[in-house]
């Protein structure tokens, strides 16, 4: 278990140094192009050079790789170009707002999805897994920007209860976050419910749900003790993996909601080419995304006896 | 046991289970799937029963039905089950859930996976006396523990704690059972309990489920496809064909005269280890079971039927009938012609044939080893250190086949027989050592360098009738494909003779050749299997336990085919198996192996006499014999086989060796010892000792056949 | 390939695509779904004759749904704030987006499954490069990387095709892996090799008709994502270039007019997206429900 442990980390460490290394090609693979991004674009020629010459742009990449990498280990994400101040300064608010926004919906959706799929699996064929499927299918095909400005249309214009915008100017508002919530979940719970419906319904045409109802177990007993526990499992990995899903949607959402989040922040920097700004985004998607998949990995083995106890 | 006995037991009491007329249907796509049409069976008290018949007849539908658990779309739709008198059709479904697993239990073929994997063992089997008696999880834990020390687990507390993974096929199964005694059930219905598990492990079982029904005094209803083992934990049979019961009696009564052409054919294609190929042919049932839904008018077996009367068995149902043998007052049968028939003089007619003489040595086998790495993935393993471990699948293999000579390998799962296949194939390559075909060492060059005609000459036929083929082409495709790799026509017309010849051969309608596989029964796939190794004209073809995934009476066709098309071509056959019965029957040779290492070779005869390794006295015990009045003497293995990982170190038998000597066996790799000119045994223990071994079967004084006298009733 | 199928009946191929659609007959969520992508198809293909304007013509802004042309006619579905007629826009938009998206995903899928047989079926060094390579790529959560890329590259029709084709075909490779790793250790796989057939035959004709359940069921769902993520870079600002229509971009246009008093303009294409992508869906669902049975 250890050794694995170890593994799944090694991994992880190794994938953030690969995309490290992408994000820093598609970045600052041309040097000239940084120093037109920091000058502007009337900057004349001999004054590119001589930023590139003045900020050690004329190194090789492998050298300035290296240096960019422990320059963000020990924190320091460079400066911001459109904001004229430190990344460090800008980024952590925008990372917490989108902590929060994500959070809440994360809570909602698993909640959500782990009832209504272990409910169909439950009664694989029945009217009641139909209805729970293609309601599930009905919302996952109705993309965040589709049902933003449908529920716009329906809790803002037409009902007047909910605010259009969710800039949270005057402050923190939960009622602010209830449509951003809203339209991710609605699109991002499908995918769980439906695995954990086909999970729990494979649980129950195993043979040892078999034993135990011939065993004469009462229903709930064989549901809530034999089933649950091997059916959770394999959603759990799809779970944590959402986590990544989220993050497109975060992207999405906020820039619709016009919510103050890391996400509308990387879509601003890419579309304004702020290359420290950009990085940063990236760097924090992809290390969420990676730590929560280990975590899903390491959890599945965790959670499985087959595999915990070799 | 004698037949009185059985009949006094009988007398006293109600019985437990009493089933008549019931009909159970599946309902699908295609219509109501009728799986069990009027089905009568008692048990009574302390009564084991056994239900044999093919698979597909409606065995298993059968016992769900008496368990009510007939799935979404199973339902019962007549007749009667009746419980210790009461009819079960009144039972609520509370009643029903009380009734399970506390009066009636189930014990299903795959032990790991009706055990649940993320629940310890001992809270599986608590819950049972918990839920059903309502007992202090303490007293729960007590009465495990018992258990699991009546069906004979050496550690319990140990066991318990472990998860079902954790623990062997043999060990689990017995947990199963355990678990299923637990409460005591007045009736217990095991659905082929051991056809999933070795025959050294399934030996094992098989005496305990005996032991336990005559101590607990509990009723059996035992479902298997095998006749041999019904024989040694059943007092009476029922032979079930297409979802009724076409005959039933006393085992002896059942065994001595059966009556029913189906029974009779039965026995007719089971190899018995004390028969061989050239002395009795097997005889296959034609043609295959139907399906439910497509079922002919008048009896059931009548297409299958030599004594079929057209007029007569084409009419209305048939009903059952009784027989009043000397064994048996209650045997019955349901044939319309049952006195009239002579299955004697029926048997008589059959030719023995000429042995195959054997000619030059073709495969030469010389101390050919593989050694599998185990590795973790393979860029983690080039950064750390350390040796990775070894698992050695054959060591030290020795052996030579002639031309037309039939040379079987034995032994159980993991005992390396696969891996020997894959070597010769040059699916892997050797580690060690030659394989000689014809002269060149073939042992060495993997499969993409081999010549197309030393791929032609060297063909297999494969295990499971359901991944030989590739489902997505055409049989006659894929059958051309090979004529067209070796060479053979190139020309389409050419091609497409060819593929009709090779399929006249494998005794298969032409039109079969625009199929796709799902379109064939499991016999015919490996018929086609058989035609497409042939296709290249082989020297050799090895065939990995072709038969074993097939019903009886289609085994012994796809036996005598590949046998026949063998000896036309004088090729030569490598059969490998684990069932000693089929071994016995068809080959001239045997290989008899163990965790990878041969135990005994030798010609069949000195395989099967003494002086006998260790190894094969017991594999010829644990065999069951469909034969009453053959004497077998009993020898049950402890514990299981050792891991390939970590085998033993001197002999790899010695963990579970019944003979063995001391410590000298655990240290000291045995010495190949030569009995006669080419037969080898590897063991401590004298030649002059083991020569003194009594045999492990004994052929009492007679014809050997079992339905052989007074069939005339 | 043609040595498979010279002695098969000549009809065969046929009649098993007959065959399926014969039997997702049998669920009525999948035929549903199938028309649904059917009617999308059709209006796309011949867009110039269904579509009743021009659809960037700029003729009376700000018209709700059912207000008559001036010129003729009805817009059904209303304008747009610069006077488009919102109906033309979305069937030319539908053209737009099937395209891109068939494009995309047949392109992903090629590439999918070239980097899925060879890794699942030679396995060792050449796999783990391959899954580590699809590692990487799907550790960036797929909207992080399409803007990251389109920003990069600039928004244009094949950018988009080339960030589809780099974020999905990872996955794609993932699943044309597994099955792989699964078909090949069938004994007919086995038969193969033993008579000396080459690798490349091997997967292409011995293991890749036998994937083509998993496969078809998933091309169907990541049509769907596909047109989902089309609509969202347009959303975004990154995608198709205008004045062309493309429903995201539609959306993103027009959605400032949803609270103030104009929710059709926004709300018409992003029911366009909803229902194709449902349909999509719905297909693939009923595929899949369909191939379980038997
Ligand atoms: N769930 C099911 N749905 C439809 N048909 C079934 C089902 N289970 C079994 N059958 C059919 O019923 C017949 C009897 O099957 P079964 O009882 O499993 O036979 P056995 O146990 O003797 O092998 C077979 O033809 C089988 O195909
Ligand atoms: S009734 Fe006729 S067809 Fe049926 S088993 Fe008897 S003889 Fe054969
Ligand atoms: S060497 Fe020893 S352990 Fe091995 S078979 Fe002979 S007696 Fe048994
Ligand atoms: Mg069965």
């Amino acid at each position: 278990m250890l050794n694995l442990v170890l593994r799944r980390l090694g991994t992880m460490v190794l994938i953030m140094l690969v995309v490290a290394l992408l994000l820093f090609l598609i970045n600052e693979g041309d040097p000239r192009l940084i120093a037109r991004s920091v000058l502007g674009p009337y900057a004349q020629d001999e004054q590119l050079d001589a930023w590139i010459m003045q900020h050690g742009y004329d190194r090789s990449l492998f050298v300035r790789y290296f240096e960019w990498i422990s320059r963000v280990l020990t924190g320091d994400l460079g400066d911001s170009i459109i904001y004229k101040r430190p990344v460090n300064e800008i980024f952590w608010d925008r990372l917490g707002n989108t902590a929060i926004l994500a959070g809440v919906t994360f809570l909602v959706m698993v909640v959500v999805a782990l009832v209504l799929g272990v409910l169909a699996g439950m009664k694989e064929g029945s009217t009641q897994d139909r209805v729970i499927s293609v309601f599930s299918i009905a919302t996952t095909s109705v993309p965040e920007y589709a049902s933003a400005v449908i529920l716009a249309g329906v809790f803002v214009y037409w009902l007047a209860v909910l605010p259009g915008t969710s800039s949270m100017t005057g402050g923190f508002s939960v009622v602010e976050l209830i449509l951003p919530v809203l339209v991710l979940t609605l699109y991002g719970f499908g995918y769980i419910a439906r695995m954990t419906r086909a999970s729990m319904a494979e649980v129950m045409t195993t043979p040892y749900i078999r034993t135990a109802v011939l065993k004469g177990l009462p229903y709930r007993h064989i549901i809530m003790k034999h089933a649950l526990r091997n059916a959770l499992i394999a959603p759990f990995t799809v779970i944590m993996l959402q986590i990544n899903w989220l993050l497109s949607g975060v992207v999405v959402t906020e820039f619709a909601f016009g919510y103050k989040g890391f996400g509308a922040l990387l879509l601003e920097a890419a579309l304004r080419r702020d290359i420290f700004l950009i990085e940063a985004c990236g760097l924090a998607a992809v290390f969420v995304a990676v730590f929560t998949q280990t975590v899903g990995d390491l959890g599945y083995t965790y959670l499985n006896p087959r595999i915990r106890f070799k | 046991m004698s037949v009185t006995e059985h009949a006094g037991a009988s007398g006293d009491d109600a019985p437990v289970l009493e089933i008549s007329g019931l009909r159970l249907s599946y309902y699908t796509r295609a219509g109501e799937i009728p799986a069990v049409m009027d089905f009568d069976l008692t048990v009574r008290k302390g009564e084991s029963v056994g239900l044999v018949g093919e698979s597909g007849c409606g065995k298993s539908t059968v016992a769900n039905g008496i368990m009510r658990y007939m799935g979404r779309n199973g339902g019962i739709v007549g007749g009667s089950i009746r419980f210790k008198g009461r009819d079960m059709s009144e039972f609520s479904e509370e009643e029903i859930r009380r009734i399970r697993g506390r009066d009636i239990a189930m014990i299903y073929q795959e032990p790991m996976a009706s055990l649940n994997p993320s629940m310890t063992i001992a809270r599986q089997l608590t819950e049972v006396p918990m839920v059903h008696e309502g007992v202090s999880e303490e007293e729960a834990r007590r009465r495990a523990r018992e258990m699991l020390e009546a069906v004979h687990i050496p550690d319990p507390n140990r066991l318990m704690a472990s998860y079902p993974h954790q623990v062997s096929g043999g060990q689990q199964q017995r947990v199963v059972i355990a678990m299923a005694l637990l409460s005591r059930p007045a009736l217990l219905l095991l659905d082929e309990p051991t056809t999933a598990l070795d025959v050294t492990v399934e030996a094992g079982i098989v005496e305990l489920i005996a032991e336990l029904s005559k101590e607990a005094g509990t009723s059996l209803l035992y479902i298997s496809h095998n006749l041999g083992l019904m024989l040694e934990v059943c007092d009476r049979i029922c032979v079930m064909y297409s979802g009724e019961v076409v005959e039933e009696g006393h085992i002896d009564s059942i065994f001595s005269w059966p009556k029913h052409p189906y029974t009779h054919g039965l026995f007719g294609c089971i190899p018995l280890p004390h028969a061989d190929k050239n002395a009795r042919p097997l005889v296959a049932i034609p043609g295959q079971l139907p399906l439910p839904h497509q079922r002919p008018t008048g009896c059931y077996f009548g297409p299958r039927c030599s004594f079929f009367e057209p007029g007569r068995c084409d009419g209305d149902l048939v009903a059952m009938e009784s027989v009043h043998t000397d064994d048996d007052p209650a045997h019955r049968v349901r044939c319309l012609r049952w006195n009239e028939i002579d299955h004697d003089a029926a048997v008589r007619v059959e030719e023995t044939r000429e042995p195959v003489s054997v000619g030059e040595t073709v495969l030469e086998v010389d101390n050919m080893r593989k050694y599998y790495e185990v590795r973790e993935t393979s860029l983690a393993a080039l950064v750390s250190r350390g040796s990775p471990r070894q698992v050695k699948a054959n060591e030290q293999i020795s052996f030579r086949a002639g031309e037309g000579e039939t040379v079987a390998i034995v032994g159980e799962s993991g005992c390396g027989k696969s891996t020997f296949a894959k070597v010769l194939m040059g699916l892997e390559t050797a580690t060690e050592g030659e394989v000689r075909l014809d002269g060149t060492d073939l042992g060495s060059i993997p499969v993409k360098q081999r010549t197309p005609e030393q791929l032609a000459s060297l063909q297999m036929v494969f295990q499971n009738p359901n991944d030989t083929l590739n489902p997505s082409h055409s049989v006659g495709a894929q059958i051309a494909r090979v004529i067209r790799r070796f060479g053979i026509e190139s020309e389409p017309a050419r091609v497409q003779q060819q593929v009709f010849r090779l399929l006249d051969t494998v005794k298969l309608p032409r039109d079969f050749a625009s199929r796709k596989p799902r379109q064939l029964s499991g016999g015919q796939k490996q018929r086609i299997g058989i035609a497409r190794a042939f296709a290249g004209n082989p020297k050799t073809v090895i065939a990995d336990e072709p038969i074993s995934a097939l019903d009886v009476s289609v085994a012994a066709a796809v036996t005598e085919l590949l046998m026949d098309i063998q000896r036309e071509h004088r090729t030569t056959l490598l059969f490998i198996s684990h069932d000693l019965s089929a071994v016995r029957y068809l080959s001239d040779r045997v290989v008899v192996m163990y965790l990878g290492q041969i135990m005994e070779r030798g010609s069949t005869e000195e395989v099967f006499a003494p002086p006998y390794h260790p190894y094969t006295e017991a594999l010829l015990s644990a065999v069951p014999i469909a034969d009453p009045e053959v004497e077998k003497r009993r020898i049950v293995l402890e514990g299981n086989l050792p891991s390939p990982l970590d085998p033993p170190k001197g002999c790899p038998f010695s963990t579970r060796c019944p003979r063995r000597l001391g410590s000298i066996c655990d240290t000291d790799p045995p010495p190949v010892q030569m009995n006669a000119d080419r037969h080898a045994i590897a063991c401590h223990i004298p030649l002059e000792e083991l020569r003194l071994v009594e045999p492990v079967i004994t052929i009492p004084e007679r014809d050997a056949l079992p339905a052989g006298e007074g069939a005339t009733g | 390939m043609t040595d498979q199928t010279t002695t098969a009946a000549p009809d065969s191929r046929l009649m098993t695509a007959a065959r399926s659609v014969l039997l997702l007959r049998e669920s009525p969520v999948g035929v549903f779904g199938g028309l649904i992508v059917l009617t999308f198809m059709l209006l796309a293909i011949f867009a110039p004759l269904v579509a009743p304007f021009d659809p960037n013509a700029t003729i009376l802004p700000f018209a709700t749904p059912g207000t008559a042309n001036p010129e003729g006619g009805i817009f059904l579905f209303g304008t747009d704030h610069l006077g488009r007629d919102i109906l033309s826009r979305i069937i030319w938009g539908g053209q737009r987006v099937l395209f891109y998206a068939s494009a995309a995903t047949i392109s992903a899928y090629v590439v999918g499954i070239l980097m899925g047989l060879a890794a699942g079926y030679f396995r060792g060094w050449l796999d783990e490069v391959i899954s580590f390579v699809a590692n990487v790529i799907l550790s960036f959560p797929i909207m992080v990387l399409y803007v990251l890329i389109i920003a990069k590259f600039g928004a244009s029709g094949i950018n988009i095709i080339f960030a589809v084709v780099f974020a999905s075909s990872p996955g794609i490779m993932r699943i044309v892996r597994g099955v792989t790793m699964d078909i090949a250790t069938r004994d007919y796989i086995a038969a193969a090799q033993t008579r000396g057939e080459g690798p490349w035959y091997i997967m292409l004709v011995e293991i890749l008709p036998n994937a083509r359940g998993p496969l078809i069921v998933d091309f169907c769902l990541r049509m769907g994502y596909t047109t989902i993520t089309i609509g969202a870079l347009g959303f975004l600002g990154l995608g198709l270039p205008p004045p062309d229509p493309d429903w995201g971009g539609m959306i993103t246009e027009t959605r400032a007019f949803v609270t103030g008093g104009f929710p059709h303009m926004a709300i018409f294409p992003a029911c366009a997206v909803s229902l194709l992508v449902l349909g999509f869906n719905l297909l693939a669902d009923g595929l899949r429900e369909v191939s379980l049975r038997d």
